[in-house]
Formats: structure tokens, C-alpha cells, sequence
């Protein structure tokens, strides 16, 4: 089940990745930068965000058209996300241009022109995606439930605020590129059809000279449970519920995200049988697992009429107080079929690869192979779980709603 | 990859892309009916029969179904268009006959009274949830306006009105005469036997009763027209644009394709460059629907709504020039590099081939590897695209607008 991972590392500390798939007629290739939106300095929300923005407008001999016109050119479908943690740039294309593009994205990260004339495109393109959240009830009750639950600095939407974008200027842009963008952390992870050999010196070429020093690491911060409302003008009431877990580094962590999958896992998962498959309540209900550094926490989404919103959340904490009661052998056996499907059918994509193999090495400093992890799942015995979950039950919630009455959340779970 | 097809005594048709290499399975029954196939009084019962189809059968409670599929790790899903409503599950080869026995016994569902009034409250919330979300069912009216009294002028979900009087006996009979074999495909991708997938469909559909293709010919005008629907809520503005283009049948259609990317690809686009790259909107994109007898350009805006008439303004120059000058080998060359780059990419999975199969038998009666449908769009010239839009202009949409502003001047 297994393709050869290889891995190598650059003196100047950014990692190479790669998985072999030669099968496929694609590559993929993730680049994961250890800067995110924690790194915003205080009064200057969203310049991470702003630095990737501008970051895509030109860099070595090419201008912001001929970079998108070389990417086009090469075919590489293509996205950027910065996240709290880390930047993530992505690409996936037919596997005889992996090399222009790679020497294109050396140019992105390393010496990309800033170019002060495109300053303000740029920061309408922040404040444009800014207005639009307002439209997008679903994202912004999670953005806002993440940021009252991690608390500043982790918490902290790439998107920034308003007001600090309108305040930034090209040196803060370029002085914050300097300090932020380091080989040092850098992922570089690429997974389909490729040559290693010549892939090793490519990437030596393109980044062994990249000099740079490690960002400092920030301080975690334990979440601390709390109560929010924002009046929206809406027919739903958006409902966001959170509480802590395992980090993905811990090594019990399968066991959090076991918790998730029993509860929000498939159509038989115990958020959509009883929010709405039983009282046909909403739509749309799911938790989901969500992890940074040394933090992470169970989120949890529903949507539903305000007359109905009291009682969607008195039945999702009440599902979520119920896990503590364990689970039965019927739902293990189904999440695992569920682990096993997901696991094989990675194997079709080079791009799933590329940004799992990125992930594993940013959270946990090595890479699992398939055979690995399903090994570990195969392991996840029901009294074991079942232990776990008696002695972490679901509590510290952190809910946050947004619609046309506050909600109240239930003191005996709080 | 080999194909196979094969038409059971009782209509059903049965086809299937072998890829004995693929770790997957993609299983996809595809039902030829949906909005167009409605009655106004009846809007939204193709969409709300998808979800009754999960909720059991005589011998299957709905938790039974759930249950059943995750016990084998299918991804599955349902959806409803216009013109289809199809049901699909990726699996490990390995649960090939779970599926389809699965599959073929729910695609003939109890359709339960009480089931029906709890799965209506799931459908009046889904409903709401996009009330509340941009561009807050302004889509659906662009389509009406646009199609006037053509069948595709009816909303695929409905309304809170038509779904709150709608019946477990008229949904019933919906079914009757329209989830006949005749109507149905089973099309599976990846891993596949075609031997056994033939037996199986023997086995578990066979008893399905034969019933009749109704005809879907219907005559239309399309309207041009420009409203502006007042959303004091919305925070950005909303602009939908619809105007005739090549149908699903006609092989103009990947020319026209290629207009839209040119136009309004999500980057390198000339949308992009003037309205995106500019930080002028949020979103603006342009893409091609195809129906069975016309196909559709269409135009997505959001931005903060002072943008709105200048980029309306810059939209309307841009249509306005592509249709008099075309376009360039250079933009040409590049818009065809994005979209075959991204065929190839989505085809190495199963699940990335499954819809493109049974769409091209459905609406075509033809089976095209992705090797032709990427020589198709290699094949467009420049003088070909002169030509479509000669014959499909861009510059005279249906303009639907929606946001805070109560109105608009246009140039």
C-alpha cells in the first residue's frame, strides 16, 4: 500500500518531501511557510494576508501579468491560503512542468517585487473579501467562534480588520516579508510523478543559497470558555460551539479526532441522526477537528430557523455531554471502514499527498506511511476509546451565535 | 480504460469506464428528471424526492440507510439540476454489490406521510439558509426572467410556499411517472467488472416496472431584460447575467466554453485583470450552462455596491468588444492550457470522470474519452470563435441585480 517517501534536508533548514507516485500523470506540490496570521503584529491585522496578496504580483524577471500568464502557460491549477499558523501555496499540473514550476515559486518566495504601485490594488482585494464575510453568515460565525475561543494571537483571522489595512504601507509589507519569509520551518512537500535525483538538485539550486532565521515560537494559550451574540440580520440563527482537545502532535490525538468522526462522520454520525435526520431541525450540522501548535479544539457548526435554534443547541450539547457515556462496537467498526476508504482513495490524488505529507511534518516533524496509519486505527480498541472519552468529556465550551436572539447555553453542561 | 454499455429488457441503460489500475470505484445512478420536468404547483418536488429517496423502503428504515453506507465507507452523496437528479457513492471496489443492491432498493422509496413532514422542515431550513446567503435566490429570478414561459424557468428547490403545500400523493406520483428505468442510467468509472456489473443490475433492478420517456420539447424565446431587486441586509452587491449560448448538444459548445474563460476565469481572465486584479469586486466569473436544447453564458458579480456601476460600465464594455474583435492566439492558447490542464487533473480520479461519462451518454447518446473532449477544445480556432459569437453574442444578458442599493442606472 506503501510509495516510497523521501525526504531531505537543506542546510539553510527548509525540507524536502516527496512521494512517489509514477503512475499518475500529475504532480503536486505544497509549499508550507511557518508564518500565519499569529505573526500579524498587534495593530496591523491582516498583514500576513496582505504580504501573500502581494506576494502574487510579480516576482523575479516576471511582472504580476507575466506570472499568472507563465502559470497558465505551464497549466498549473493553483491556490494560496494563509491560515493562523503557516501560509500554504499550492500546485498541481502534468508532471513534465513540475520543474518551471518550482523555479517560479523560488522566485515568489525569495524575490517577489512588493511593487508599492499595486499597494492599493491589493488592499482593496483584504478589504473586498473583509466586506464580503458580512454576506457569509456560515464563515463568519466560525471565524468569530475561533477567535474568541483561541484567544489573540491565535485566534486571529488572516482577513485582518478594516481599519488596520487601511493603515499599512509598503515598508510594513516588505519589513514584514523580511522577518517572515525564512527557509527556516519551510515545507517543501511534492507528491506524484517526479525524479528524485534531479528533483534534490533542483530544489538545492533554487533554495540552498535562501538565507534566513527561524521565527520566534509564540506562547500557547489555553482556550478560556465564554458566551457571545451578534445581532445579524438574518432568517437563520448561526450557531457555533467549541471546546478543547488534543493537538495534532500529541500522540493520542486519533483518539480526539475518533471523538469527532463518531459524532460528525457520515450520515449515521450522532449530530446529523439527531439534529436532523430525528427532529429535522436544519440543514446543515456538523463538528469538525481543528488543530494549531499546542492548542485544538472540537468545532461545531448548525444552521436553523431562530425559533428552532434554542432547541438545536440544547440537543448538540446534549450529544456532545452524552459521548463521556462511551460508544458501541457498531460505530467503531463504521469509522473505521470510513478511515480505510479515505486512506486508499488519497492515493488518486497527487495534491491530497503533497498537502497531507506538508501537514504530518509541520505539526509532528515525520511523516506516517498509509501501512503506519492504518495500523494505528486498526489499533483503536472500543474500551480503550471508551476510557478516553470517559475521561475527557466534551466541556469548557466556548459558544458563539449569530442571528436575531442570543441563546442560552444550558449551566449544567458550562 | 475501456468502455462498455448495455440496455436491460426493462430500459435500463448500463455503462461503464474500466480502469483496472484505479484504487476506487465511483458508482452513479443518473435520473433524467429535475426542475424542467415540473409543474409550477409541484416547483421543488424533484430536489425534495432526492432526500425522501434516503428516508427507507419496506424492507429499510432511514437510519438503516445511513448506517448501511457508512459500514462500507462509501462517500456518497445526492444532487438535482434543471434537467437530472443523480445519486452517487465512491467506494472500495470491494463493495461493488453492497452499493448497488443498496442503491437499486432505495431508488424506490417508501415515501412515508410522516417521514415526508419531517424531511419538509430539513428542505423549508435549506431553503432559508440560502434566503440568507448571497446572491439570496436572485439566481432563480435571473433564470425566470430569462427562460420566461420555457420549463427551465422553474427553481430547483422551490419555494416556502410550494414546498409547505405540497403533498406526500403528489410526490408520489411524481415518482410514478417519472423515476422509470427508461429514464435511468447506471454509469460506474475505476475499478470496475462490466460482467459483474451487468449481473448485478439484473439482479437488483430487473423487477424495476417499464414505463414511458416522456418528451421534453418545448419552444422558447429568451427575454433581455435589467432589474433591480432591493436586499437592504446585504452588505455587497450582486449582479447575475444569463444570455443564450450553444446547448449540450451542439459542438460549438466548447468554443463558447472557451469564450467564458477568456472572459471570466477565476484568474488571467480579462474580468480578472480589470475588476479582481484591481481589488474593483470580490468575485467576478463567467461560465457556460448546458441544457438538452440551449446552453447559457453566465455572469457572477459581488462587490461593494459604489463599485457596482463602474464595473457594471467595464462589463459591459468588455462584452461589447470581445463580440465585435474576438479574441487572440495568445489568450486563446492560455485558456486552453488552464482548461485541459484541469480536465487532466480532475480525470486521474474516478470520481473525476463519473459525471462527464453519463452527461455525454445522457444528453449525447456518445461516449468521449478524455482524450477526444481535450482534442475538441485543442481544435478551436480563432475563426471559430468569431463565429459562435456571431452566432451567441455576449453583450445583450438578462441583468438581474441585488444588494442594498434600490437602483441602478445603466449606460
Amino acid at each position: 500500500m506503501d510509495n516510497p517517501i523521501r525526504s531531505h534536508q537543506l542546510s539553510n533548514g527548509l525540507t524536502l518531501l516527496a512521494e512517489s507516485m509514477p503512475w499518475m500523470e500529475s504532480a503536486a506540490f505544497t509549499l508550507l511557510l511557518p508564518c500565519g496570521s499569529v505573526y500579524d503584529p498587534e495593530d496591523r491585522a491582516g498583514l500576513s494576508g496582505l504580504v501573500c496578496e502581494m506576494s502574487l504580483r510579480g516576482c523575479g524577471p516576471r511582472d504580476s501579468r507575466e506570472f499568472v500568464e507563465d502559470l497558465d502557460s505551464l497549466g498549473v491549477d493553483r491556490n494560496e491560503n494563509v491560515d493562523e499558523a503557516y501560509t500554504i501555496l499550492n500546485g498541481a499540473m502534468l508532471a513534465e512542468n513540475l520543474p518551471a514550476a518550482l523555479a517560479i515559486y523560488a522566485d515568489l518566495v525569495r524575490r517577489p517585487h512588493l511593487p508599492a504601485d499595486q499597494l492599493e490594488a491589493g488592499r482593496r482585494v483584504m478589504l473586498q473579501e473583509l466586506h464580503g464575510l458580512e454576506d457569509d453568515p456560515q464563515s463568519k460565525v466560525m471565524l468569530e467562534l475561533k477567535r474568541r475561543f483561541y484567544h489573540s494571537p491565535w485566534g486571529r483571522p488572516s482577513q485582518g480588520k478594516g481599519d488596520d489595512l487601511k493603515k499599512m504601507t509598503i515598508e510594513h509589507v516588505q519589513e514584514h516579508f523580511e522577518k517572515t519569509y525564512t527557509p527556516q520551518g519551510t515545507i517543501l512537500a511534492i507528491a506524484g510523478k517526479f525524479d528524485w535525483e534531479p528533483l534534490c538538485e533542483q530544489v538545492e539550486t533554487l533554495f540552498g543559497d535562501w538565507p534566513g532565521e527561524a521565527l520566534p515560537p509564540l506562547p500557547a494559550q489555553p482556550p478560556k470558555p465564554q458566551t457571545d451574540h451578534l445581532q445579524y440580520d438574518s432568517n437563520q440563527t448561526q450557531i457555533g460551539l467549541a471546546y478543547p482537545t488534543l493537538p495534532f502532535s500529541n500522540p493520542d490525538y486519533l483518539k480526539a479526532a475518533a471523538s469527532v468522526s463518531i459524532l460528525s462522520g457520515g450520515s449515521s454520525s450522532r449530530l446529523f441522526t439527531e439534529v436532523r435526520e430525528k427532529r429535522g431541525l436544519c440543514y446543515s450540522v456538523y463538528a469538525g477537528y481543528h488543530s494549531l501548535i499546542d492548542t485544538a479544539g472540537i468545532l461545531c457548526y448548525a444552521g436553523t430557523s431562530t425559533d428552532r435554534a434554542q432547541e438545536t443547541l440544547d440537543v448538540m450539547l446534549s450529544e456532545l455531554a452524552r459521548l463521556q457515556q462511551g460508544i458501541d462496537l457498531s460505530e467503531l467498526t463504521r469509522m473505521k471502514a470510513r478511515y480505510k476508504s479515505a486512506l486508499i482513495m488519497q492515493q488518486e490524488s497527487s495534491s491530497s499527498r503533497s498537502s497531507f505529507l506538508a501537514q504530518e511534518w509541520f505539526f509532528r516533524k515525520k511523516v506516517r506511511t498509509l501501512s503506519e496509519i492504518q495500523a494505528q486505527i486498526d489499533g483503536l480498541q472500543l474500551d480503550v476509546l471508551n476510557q478516553y472519552l470517559a475521561e475527557h468529556p466534551a466541556k469548557d465550551f466556548t459558544c458563539f451565535t449569530l442571528g436575531a436572539e442570543p441563546l442560552e447555553v444550558s449551566h449544567a453542561v458550562l | 480504460m475501456q468502455f462498455f454499455e448495455t440496455t436491460l429488457s426493462n430500459g435500463l441503460r448500463v455503462i461503464a469506464e474500466s480502469n483496472p489500475l484505479a484504487h476506487s470505484t465511483a458508482v452513479c445512478f443518473y435520473v433524467e428528471t429535475g426542475a424542467r420536468d415540473e409543474t409550477p404547483e409541484v416547483s421543488g418536488v424533484s430536489h425534495f424526492l432526492e432526500h425522501m429517496v434516503f428516508k427507507g423502503t419496506p424492507k429499510r428504515t432511514a437510519d438503516d440507510v445511513n448506517r448501511e453506507f457508512d459500514e462500507f465507507g462509501a462517500y456518497y452523496n445526492a444532487a438535482t439540476s434543471d434537467e437530472s437528479t443523480y445519486y452517487y457513492a465512491f467506494i472500495l471496489p470491494e463493495h461493488l454489490e453492497r452499493t448497488i443492491e443498496l442503491w437499486s432498493d432505495i431508488l424506490r422509496p417508501s415515501l412515508r406521510d410522516e417521514d415526508f413532514e419531517t424531511e419538509k422542515q430539513v428542505i423549508l431550513e435549506e431553503i432559508r439558509m440560502y434566503a440568507d446567503q448571497p446572491p439570496f435566490g436572485a439566481d432563480d429570478y435571473c433564470k425566470a426572467l430569462f427562460f420566461r414561459d420555457h420549463p427551465l424557468a422553474g427553481s430547483v428547490l422551490g419555494t416556502e410556499s410550494t414546498i409547505k403545500q405540497l403533498t406526500a400523493e403528489q410526490m408520489r406520483d411524481y415518482f410514478q411517472h417519472h423515476y422509470t428505468p427508461a429514464r435511468t442510467t447506471l454509469a460506474v468509472t475505476g475499478k470496475v467488472d462490466f460482467d459483474e456489473l451487468v449481473t448485478l443490475a439484473n439482479r437488483y433492478c430487473a423487477d424495476w416496472t417499464p414505463g414511458t420517456l416522456p418528451s421534453r420539447e418545448a419552444t422558447f424565446q429568451t427575454a433581455t431584460k435589467f432589474e433591480t431587486l432591493a436586499q437592504p441586509s446585504s452588505h455587497q452587491q450582486y449582479l447575475l447575467q444569463m444570455s443564450l449560448a450553444p446547448g449540450g448538444q451542439d459542438s460549438r459548445r466548447y468554443a463558447a466554453d472557451i469564450i467564458t474563460n477568456i472572459m471570466g476565469n477565476d484568474s488571467g481572465s480579462r474580468l480578472f485583470w480589470d475588476l479582481i486584479d484591481t481589488g474593483s469586486a470580490e468575485t467576478v466569473q463567467m461560465w457556460l450552462g448546458e441544457f438538452l436544447d440551449c446552453g447559457t453564458y453566465n455572469l457572477y458579480l459581488s462587490c461593494s455596491p459604489e463599485m457596482l456601476e463602474e464595473n457594471l460600465s467595464m462589463i459591459q464594455r468588455h462584452l461589447a468588444q470581445v463580440d465585435r474583435e474576438g479574441v487572440s492566439e495568445e489568450e486563446l492558447e492560455l485558456a486552453k492550457n488552464r482548461i485541459c490542464s484541469r480536465m487532466v487533473l480532475s480525470s486521474e480520479r474516478p470520481r473525476g470522470r463519473i459525471f462527464s461519462l453519463v452527461e455525454n451518454w445522457t444528453l449525447r447518446s456518445e461516449y468521449r474519452t478524455l482524450r477526444d473532449e481535450l482534442e475538441s477544445y485543442r481544435q478551436v480556432s480563432i475563426t471559430e470563435i468569431a463565429d459562435v459569437l456571431q452566432a451567441f453574442p455576449l453583450s445583450h444578458p438578462t441583468t438581474v441585480t441585488i444588494g442594498p442599493l434600490e437602483k441602478v442606472e445603466v449606460a
